[in-house]
Formats: C-alpha cells, sequence, structure tokens
C-alpha cells in the first residue's frame, strides 16, 4: 500500500507525464456495434459502444479509465488491443499510424508490444492445458526460445517475475488447480511473455477477492516501474484508481467526459457526472451520508440521448446538453472536461457551477 | 507426486522433461475427460467390458480356430453339438468359426469407419465453426448436403458400383456418408467456444489458426469427439452389416453380415435358429456395449445426467 501511495504522490507532485512521449496513442475512436441479423425491412440497429474516444498512454505512467458497466471502457481497450476494428479513428504505436503498420493492429508484431490482461481469470485461461503450455507457446512465438532448457528458464522467470513461487511447483498445474488470484498472475505472466511495451488491464481486479486486490495491483504497479510500460487500467472503482493512476479518464455512455491528473480531478471534480461517481464512493472520512446529485441509470446504447448523453441524469441540464456534445474546456494543464457548464463559465463566468461534491 | 525437473539449465535433463511432458499430457487427458468420474457409472464399465470382450474374440479368437470357416463339410444344417459349438451352416460350415473370425472383419471395419467420420466432421466442424464467413458458408453448405442425403440409399447405391473384392470400399462409404451430423454438433459448440476470453488470448499470443483450432479448441471438446466417435462406429458397424446382409459387400469375406446374407438367403430363417441368432445377438451386443460407453460419456460432458449414487440405487432396487 504505502509503495502504491508514494508512486501516485510522487507522479502528481512531479507532473512530468506530459514531457514523455505517447507509447500508444488512440485519435477519435469510433465503435458501432450492429444488432442482432438485421431484418429485411427496417434499418439495421447499432450499439454506439464509443464515440469519439481518444487517449495517451506513456511509458512508466498509468492511465485509469473509470465509468460503470457499458460505458465503453472494455470495448475500448480491446480496440487498442487489436481484438476489435474501430469504425473510425486512429491508432498510432510510437508515433507510427495503424493504417501504415505492416498487418495493422491484427499482426503479431503489433501483438507483440501490446497486450492485454482479461478481466475474468476463471475464462481466459485454458483448462485443458498447463501453465507451462500458457507461458511456453508466446515465448516460443514471440522470442523463439530455442532449446527447452531456454523455454523451462524463461517461464520459471516468469513465474517468479508474478511472485508465483515456487515457481517449480506452478509450471505443472492445471489452471483449475489454481485460486482466482493465482490465475490471474498467470493471465499477468502470459501477457509479460512477449515483452510488450504496453499493458492493457481490463478490470484486472473486479472478478477477485477483495483481500489480494490489492496485492494484483501492487503487482502491476511494480512490473510498470520495473519495465517502463505504459499501462492502461480500466476499472469501474475509482477509488483505487486515485491510488494506482497517473491520469484518470473518466467515461460514460462511450463517451470521455473528464480526464486529469488523479489528483487533481479527485480533488476537484468538473463534470457532474464524475462528482456523481465520487459521491457514490463510500469514505470513511464523510461523517455524513449526503444525497447523491443525479438519479437513474446510464441509458441504452441503441437509442442514446442525443446531445450529452449523461443528461437525462444531470441535475444542471440546459436545453443545450439535449441538442450538442460540449467540445472539450481545458481547466488546467492536462485536466479537461466535456461540459457545457464549463463552456459557458469561461465565456460569462456565471453562477451556477456546482461545487464540487467530494472534497 | 512427481519429479519435477526444477534445474532447468542443465541439457542432460531433457529425456525427463520430455517424460514429464507426456506425463502432463495423460494428465491433462485424463483431467478432461474426468477419470475420476467414470467408475460411478456402472453402464459406463459394462460397455466397457463387453468391448473388451469382443475385442479380444476379435484379437486372440482366431488362434484357437483352426482350418478353414468357410470350408465346406458333410454335416449341412447340424444342431449345436459339441463338434459343431454352434452348429453348422446348409454347406456344413461351422457357425462357431465363422462368428470368432467375422468378429475381427466387422469390428475393424466398424472402427475404421468411424475414425474417418470423425477425422471429416473435426476438421469440418471445428475450422468452419472458427472460422465463420464465407469459409464457414461453404463448409456448412457441403455439410448441410451430406446431412440430406440420405446416408444408407447412398452407400447402397455406391457399393452397387464399386467391385468387391475386399471390405475396404464399404469402410470408405459409410465413413464418408457419416460425418455430417457430427461435423454440425462441434460446429455449434466451437461457435461457442471462439469468442471466450481463452480463446482471445490465445490469438493475442500469436497463435495461427490451425493451433487454435486443433490445440486449443479441440482438447475442450475431446468428450464430445469422443463420443461423436462411438456414436458414429455404432452406425458404421449397423451399416456395414446391413449392407453385408444385402449381399452388397464382398459376399465370400467371412463376417457377420454375410453369415446373415447367406442364412437369409438359404431360406432356413425358420429352422435353423443357430445360424443367424449368433451373429445377429452378437451385433447388438456390440452395438449395446458402444452405446452404454457414450452413455457413460454422456454423464460427463452434462453432468446432470449422473445417475443417483449407487447406495440409494440399490435400496430402491431391493424394495
Amino acid at each position: 500500500m504505502t509503495h502504491a501511495m508514494q508512486h501516485g504522490a510522487a507522479a502528481v507532485y512531479s507532473d512530468s507525464s506530459a514531457t514523455v512521449s505517447p507509447i500508444l496513442e488512440a485519435r477519435n475512436l469510433r465503435k458501432v456495434f450492429p444488432v442482432g441479423g438485421g431484418s429485411l425491412f427496417g434499418r439495421q440497429q447499432t450499439v454506439k459502444a464509443l464515440e469519439d474516444f481518444s487517449v495517451c498512454l506513456r511509458p512508466g505512467y498509468t492511465t485509469a479509465l473509470v465509468g460503470e458497466s457499458g460505458s465503453g471502457k472494455t470495448t475500448a481497450a480491446r480496440i487498442l488491443a487489436g481484438m476489435y476494428q474501430a469504425t473510425s479513428g486512429d491508432i498510432l504505436f510510437s508515433g507510427v499510424s495503424s493504417r501504415n503498420m505492416p498487418g495493422g493492429l491484427q499482426s503479431r508484431k503489433y501483438h507483440q508490444h501490446v497486450q492485454l490482461i482479461f478481466q475474468d481469470p476463471f475464462a481466459s485461461l485454458n483448462a485443458a492445458h498447463s501453465i507451462r503450455y500458457h507461458l511456453a507457446r508466446p515465448l516460443q512465438i514471440y522470442h523463439k526460445a530455442r532449446t527447452k532448457t531456454d523455454l523451462e528458464i524463461e517461464i520459471l522467470a516468469l513465474l517468479q517475475r508474478v511472485s508465483l513461487t515456487p515457481a517449480e511447483q506452478f509450471i505443472q498445474k492445471l489452471p483449475h488447480e489454481l485460486s482466482g488470484g493465482q490465475r490471474q498472475r498467470v493471465a499477468i505472466a502470459r501477457a509479460l511473455a512477449p515483452k510488450p511495451s504496453v499493458l492493457l488491464a481490463d478490470e484486472p481486479v473486479s472478478m477477485l477477492d477483495v483481500s489480494i486486490r490489492l496485492d494484483i495491483l501492487n503487482l502491476l504497479t511494480r512490473l510498470k516501474d520495473e519495465e517502463n510500460l505504459a499501462l492502461l487500467y480500466i476499472t469501474h472503482d475509482i477509488a483505487s484508481a486515485r491510488y494506482f493512476a497517473d491520469t484518470i479518464l473518466v467515461m460514460y455512455a462511450g463517451q470521455s467526459i473528464e480526464s486529469g491528473p488523479s489528483e487533481a480531478l479527485i480533488k476537484e471534480p468538473k463534470h457532474p457526472y464524475t462528482q456523481l461517481l465520487l459521491s457514490a464512493a463510500p469514505d470513511p472520512a464523510r461523517n455524513s451520508v449526503e444525497p447523491l446529485i443525479g438519479k437513474g441509470e446510464s441509458p441504452s446504447l441503441i437509442n442514446p440521448p442525443a446531445g450529452c448523453r449523461f443528461h437525462p441524469r444531470c441535475p444542471f441540464a440546459k436545453d443545450i446538453c439535449r441538442t450538442g456534445f460540449p467540445k472539450r474546456t481545458e481547466i488546467q494543464k492536462d485536466h479537461w472536461v466535456n461540459c457545457f457548464l464549463y463552456t459557458d463559465a469561461l465565456e460569462t463566468a456565471s453562477s451556477d457551477i456546482p461545487a464540487p461534491a467530494a472534497p | 507426486m512427481e519429479l519435477l525437473n526444477t534445474h532447468g539449465g542443465k541439457p542432460a535433463a531433457s529425456p525427463k522433461q520430455t517424460s514429464n511432458n507426456m506425463r502432463s499430457m495423460i494428465k491433462n487427458l485424463a483431467a478432461k475427460l474426468a477419470m475420476p468420474q467414470l467408475p460411478k457409472s456402472a453402464m459406463f464399465w459394462t460397455g466397457i467390458g463387453m468391448l473388451l470382450f469382443f475385442i479380444l474374440v476379435a484379437a486372440f479368437g482366431p488362434l484357437f480356430i483352426h482350418g478353414d470357416p468357410n470350408a465346406f463339410s458333410n454335416d449341412s444344417l447340424a444342431p449345436p453339438s459339441v463338434k459343431h459349438l454352434l452348429g453348422t451352416t446348409l454347406t456344413g460350415q461351422d457357425v462357431f468359426s465363422q462368428l470368432v473370425i467375422g468378429a475381427k472383419l466387422t469390428l475393424l471395419s466398424g472402427f475404421a469407419a468411424g475414425v474417418i467420420a470423425t477425422t471429416l466432421s473435426v476438421i469440418m466442424g471445428l475450422v468452419s465453426g472458427y472460422l465463420g464467413g464465407w469459409a464457414d458458408d461453404v463448409l456448412s453448405l457441403i455439410t448441410n448436403i451430406f446431412l440430406v442425403i440420405p446416408g444408407a440409399p447412398l452407400a447402397i447405391v455406391l457399393s452397387s458400383y464399386v467391385p468387391n473384392t475386399s471390405v475396404w470400399p464399404i469402410v470408405f462409404i459409410v465413413g464418408l456418408t457419416n460425418w455430417a451430423w457430427g461435423a454440425r454438433v462441434l460446429r455449434s459448440q466451437t461457435l461457442t467456444m471462439r469468442d471466450r476470453d481463452f480463446i482471445q488470448a490465445s490469438k493475442l499470443g500469436g497463435e495461427n489458426n490451425f493451433r487454435i483450432i486443433f490445440f486449443d479448441i479441440m482438447p475442450n471438446l475431446i468428450a464430445i469427439v469422443a463420443s461423436s466417435f462411438i456414436f458414429t462406429t455404432i452406425y458404421a458397424i449397423l451399416t456395414e452389416i446391413s449392407l453385408s446382409f444385402l449381399g452388397l459387400g464382398n459376399i465370400l469375406a467371412v463376417s457377420w453380415g454375410n453369415m446373415l446374407y447367406w442364412a437369409q438367403n438359404s431360406g432356413t430363417l425358420l429352422s435353423a435358429w443357430w445360424w443367424f441368432l449368433p451373429p445377429g445377438l452378437c451385433v447388438a451386443l456390440l452395438g449395446s456395449s458402444l452405446a452404454f460407453i457414450n452413455f457413460g460419456l454422456d454423464t460427463i460432458v452434462n453432468p446432470k445426467l449422473m445417475m443417483v449414487p449407487s447406495k440409494n440405487r440399490g435400496k430402491k432396487a431391493a424394495e
């Protein structure tokens, strides 16, 4: 815990993330999924899962993607991992656009650099294969491990790096012989096997027991520091994002609505949804239970609300919110928000800016 | 439990490692087939026992049969006696000798056809289910065509065209006309599997389609493949017997189907029961043994089918 807190604090005070050039960058990604088979008569319905999504991942820094279920977090991660193809938008790896990459995002070359850790460690390991097989395959494929003994040494080293010790015992086991936390460590080891430069962690601890979540998150942070990885940490738990991420990006119903350095964003949330999210998180320091500022549920993405998708739930919604999506407003350096409350604020300095709900 | 090779650095350790790998493969397979569950199913072990009996008869029976099972003798249509344990045929051939010798051909052709059909169904089902798109369209079309073609009549037509010098043409015909159902089942199972996380993870791990299909998906479907293999084998045995019974096989070969063919042809079905009853019973028992094994495997694929624990069953039977 101390390690993580120190790390988080250091990143905020040094505030140097912007000086490191991004290794993976998503620009204006949009993803639309067709629903059902589409009938002969009538329009094909679609789920607008992701709208205008942009993110920068820098080596040695953790970016948290925060939002509730259905906000497009996983879709964004899977596009970045090359599993889905974006409907529009571009992805740049080391400054090279995916359009100029030989083989694009589905190629082995890209997968070698960008690896995904799946949410559910009970589904992401093949029940028919031993841990040795799971780790040996990426090593054989990406690094052409030559002899069996070389391979064995590398597998054992991987297991040790994710703290599965004694590694000699784990190497032989089958997934069903391991606990959830141990499985997730194996999944992390597998993602590390190609020696990637970007690690996308899709809610890596949400399926795990509360008591081992911290261990796994600390492990990810340690690995990120050791290997100078760019880490994307997807979560619905904004409290854990605060401790483990340098930058937080908040999403709602497929739209990114606010982003900033963790401490600044938590201390002074601007978007009403971020405020709602923070007020919903339990805080032992808060001794009175304040009523939540918003109500309702996240909307259907087949027919999402026009304009800002949060407007049906937003206590500050104005007419303009129902028609157009607000432009990005920079509050401070690196802290921006998509909300008409602030586009107005900058121009007219009106008094209806909500006070931050959480300290 | 196992001698783990902890000193990976020594090249001398590699043979041991290979045996470890073999052991883990066997262990994997055992875990996959859920071996610890099997002994509970009495039906499964009954089937295994019966099948083993037929295999032993087919393998070692001929060692105890002296002389040509097709040799004629003067004892025409003799009832069972010490000299002819199961009597004789119209031309004085020993039915017992024919039954024992015929077991080999029936079993061999049945299992060979089962292997051909299962191999085809695995390839067609897994590849079309995993690849999707136009590959799936083409392979599914072929599968559907073989599904709607009535297998038995096609086999009859085909076998009347090919020269019947051996049993193998029938084996191939039966194998080639019976893979479509298995392919359908495996295709749908593959469809449920191809978007699961561990397959997606393999893709991100850089595996190619061939490895994903046959090394990642297939081991998870092994129980269904085994069950489909057994079902196809039953069907193959029955088809082979029917074709032989209709005289469409090699009528000079010694097989259970040919015994039935000659028995029926000589018009002695009402008098010489010892001629057609033994091969008929053997076919039925062989089919049942395979069906019992299949029911046993079913309880692994679908644990809901598992019988009440035998203790309770014993009590109920006693009441």
